[in-house]
């Protein structure tokens, strides 16, 4: 009778254990259980959200609640249009667009060719150059390893900037690994790269050109164009990251002239999780795919393909196309209210990179004598990012800024605004009246601002080291 | 009775609760309350024979600190302190703590504050070590000038321009 009662006992112990849930496991004796009571007997701890009436805290921050999204480069909102086009694939409409033999397959493989349409329209080029990814990191990957891989014999080179995003930074820097070369062509003081040295570091044996359109730090515009045409004329492969770009300011793969774009869904109010690659039909671009499977997005990408992420992406890409105009007048306007709100009542702010050849929604901005972390501290109600080396593990300051030329003490202080198609002027009213706030009292315990105000030249001292 | 005791082997007694986890958040808060009400912010006049300014840190590294320290001649006894500080949140803390934990001590005993203590006391993670160090260097520069400015006490005590040596 016990010995029935202790089995049923340890096998419902022993099953509840798996599940998962939290047990108070039993003082037995065995090496087992001696583990196990040495990991803590409770679920993963994970952070602890408070979301009352009274406020959300989160990480020890009470703020009263949610704070204004002003961080659009980072990912911005799906829009509703959007969703609404999306669900129908996740609830009713769910089948594999690679099955061939029902009505699911066919309906989702017909949604799936929509969307790219519907994609490439918005770049100009065909349906058929266009190729789903997860994301603009795989196209990146795909564009920049894939495409040296596939002509590795002959082509040993690739030119790119130091103002790249991480993802095209680091597989040239794996490329490099494998023995390519490769040059990281300065940018200057306004982030735009010079065209003569760019045709001066085209070799006989160069094989890909990579320039962002859009930087996401800073927002400068490359002249796409004429980059372009001098890979056109020394028939170099062009690819460029548009991630930040797509939907934003108009882009044509005929006039800019480009052989490779990626393109990511969750800057334009898609989903999460998707992306695209153009690949230029004629001349034909080939790449080595990085994703080996079943042939699927014509042997490039093999896996299937999300449906209901495309179907978002699309969708998105129409919005897009439809309300760019608009978009761009309305930020702009906002734009220009940020700069003169924040201009007019503090001294000591410059503005990163070129003011002309600017996507008007992204504002980086550095704040003299103030560090960027910690006005980023006093900035929680606004969902702001930051491009000083408090924010980033090491101490360095953001490589773009540095590549920019900006003093060091500058680039600990920079702060990048995002304005997108939901931003709203009592916002961007609020983001400024914060921001001055958090500078004044900042500026108040700084230092270097009291001895700029006594007259001392902060560069002339001597600073000991750590 | 058999029962009763497998019951127990078994655990169905409730037990006492295991040791809470250790919360994240101390760190935020105390850091968060001293950013937000910054204790001890300003400055004394640099050219005051009873006041010793420290100067640590760079621009380029993102820390900058000042702290100064009023010194009672006769007793030794630091009996006011402030600082200004340029650089992150933590760095903001330390300093602030800094000037807390001097104030009303003799200048001997102050030597002895470790960067530890005030990482200890602010829950400071590995990444942001460097900010307590800073602190702890700051109290030693402005004892040092205290020190170099009694020294001179003959002339006037000049207000040093160049960065006391961590």
């Amino acid at each position: 009778m016990a010995t029935r009662l202790l089995a049923l006992k340890l096998r419902e112990i022993c099953s509840s254990s798996i599940r998962g849930s939290p047990t108070r496991f039993p003082a037995l004796s065995t090496a087992a259980a001696a583990a196990a009571r040495a990991e803590p007997s409770s679920p993963i701890q994970l952070e602890e959200y408070e979301d009352t009436e009274e406020g959300i805290t989160m990480k020890g921050v009470k703020i009263s609640g949610r704070p204004l999204y002003l961080d659009v480069q980072a990912t911005s909102p799906v829009d509703p249009r959007v969703m609404d086009a999306m669900l129908p694939f996740y609830l009713s409409r769910y089948g594999n667009p690679h099955s061939r033999t029902h009505l699911y397959g066919w309906e989702s493989d017909l949604a799936v060719e929509k969307a790219r349409t519907q994609v490439a329209a918005l770049i100009n080029a065909s349906p058929k150059e266009i190729v789903f990814t997860s994301g603009a990191t795989e196209s990146n990957n795909i564009s920049v390893k894939g495409l040296m891989h596939f002509y590795k014999d002959k082509k040993r080179h690739v030119i790119t900037t130091q103002t790249e995003h991480k993802c095209v930074l680091d597989s040239c820097r794996h490329l490099q690994q494998e023995g390519f070369e490769v040059t990281y062509l300065p940018v200057g003081s306004d982030g735009i790269i010079d065209l003569d040295l760019l045709r001066s570091a085209i070799r006989p044996d160069t094989g890909l050109v990579s320039v962002m359109t859009v930087n996401n730090e800073i927002g400068v515009i490359q002249p796409m164009e004429e980059i372009g045409q001098i890979c056109k004329e020394r028939n170099v492969p062009f690819h460029t990251d548009a991630a930040q770009a797509l939907g934003k300011i108009p882009l044509d793969v005929e006039k800019m002239n480009v052989s490779l774009m990626s393109l990511s869904g969750h800057k334009i109010y898609g989903p999460k999780g998707v992306g695209a690659l153009y690949i230029r039909r004629r001349p034909r671009i080939r790449v080595e795919p990085q994703m080996n499977g079943g042939g699927q997005e014509r042997g490039i990408r093999s896996g299937t393909v999300p449906t209901p992420l495309v179907v978002g992406m699309g969708a998105a890409c129409e919005v897009a196309m439809k309300e760019m105009e608009y978009d761009d007048k309305r930020i702009s306007a906002l734009h220009r209210r940020l700069l003169e709100g924040i201009n007019s009542k503090l001294d000591g702010v410059v503005v990163n990179g070129s003011s002309e050849r600017r996507y008007a929604g992204n504002v980086n901005l550095s704040f003299a004598y103030v560090e960027g972390e910690s006005l980023l501290m006093g900035l929680k109600e606004v969902a702001v990012s930051s491009g000083s080396a408090c924010t980033s593990a090491s101490l360095e300051p953001s490589y773009v800024l540095r590549a920019l030329g900006v003093e060091e003490d500058m680039a600990h202080t920079s702060i990048r605004y995002g304005i997108g198609r939901f931003t709203t002027e009592a916002e961007i009213d609020r983001a400024v009246e914060l921001t001055v706030r958090q500078v004044e009292k900042l500026r108040e315990m700084s230092p270097l601002y009291e001895m700029v105000k006594e007259g001392i030249d902060i560069k002339s001292i001597q600073w000991a080291q750590h | 009775m058999i029962r009763a005791g497998c019951r127990k082997f078994l655990g169905l007694v409730p037990q006492k609760n295991n040791q809470a986890p250790v919360l994240v958040r101390l760190y935020h808060e105390r850091v968060v309350d001293h950013y937000n009400n910054p204790r001890n912010v300003g400055s004394f006049d640099k050219n005051d024979p009873t006041v010793g300014t420290g100067l640590v840190g760079a621009p380029a590294c993102g820390d900058v600190m000042k702290l100064q320290i009023k010194v009672d001649e006769q007793t030794g006894k630091i009996v006011d302190a402030c600082f200004k500080t340029f650089g992150c949140g933590s760095a903001i803390a330390s300093s602030s703590v800094a000037t807390e934990w001097v104030k009303g001590k003799q200048m001997e005993e102050v030597l002895t504050i470790k960067n530890t203590q005030i990482a200890k006391h602010l829950s400071l993670p590995p990444v942001k070590l460097h900010c307590s160090m800073l602190a702890e260097d700051a109290i030693k520069a402005a004892i040092k000038d205290y020190e170099a400015k009694r020294g001179q006490s003959g002339e006037n005590g000049a207000p040093i321009e160049k960065a006391a040596d961590a």
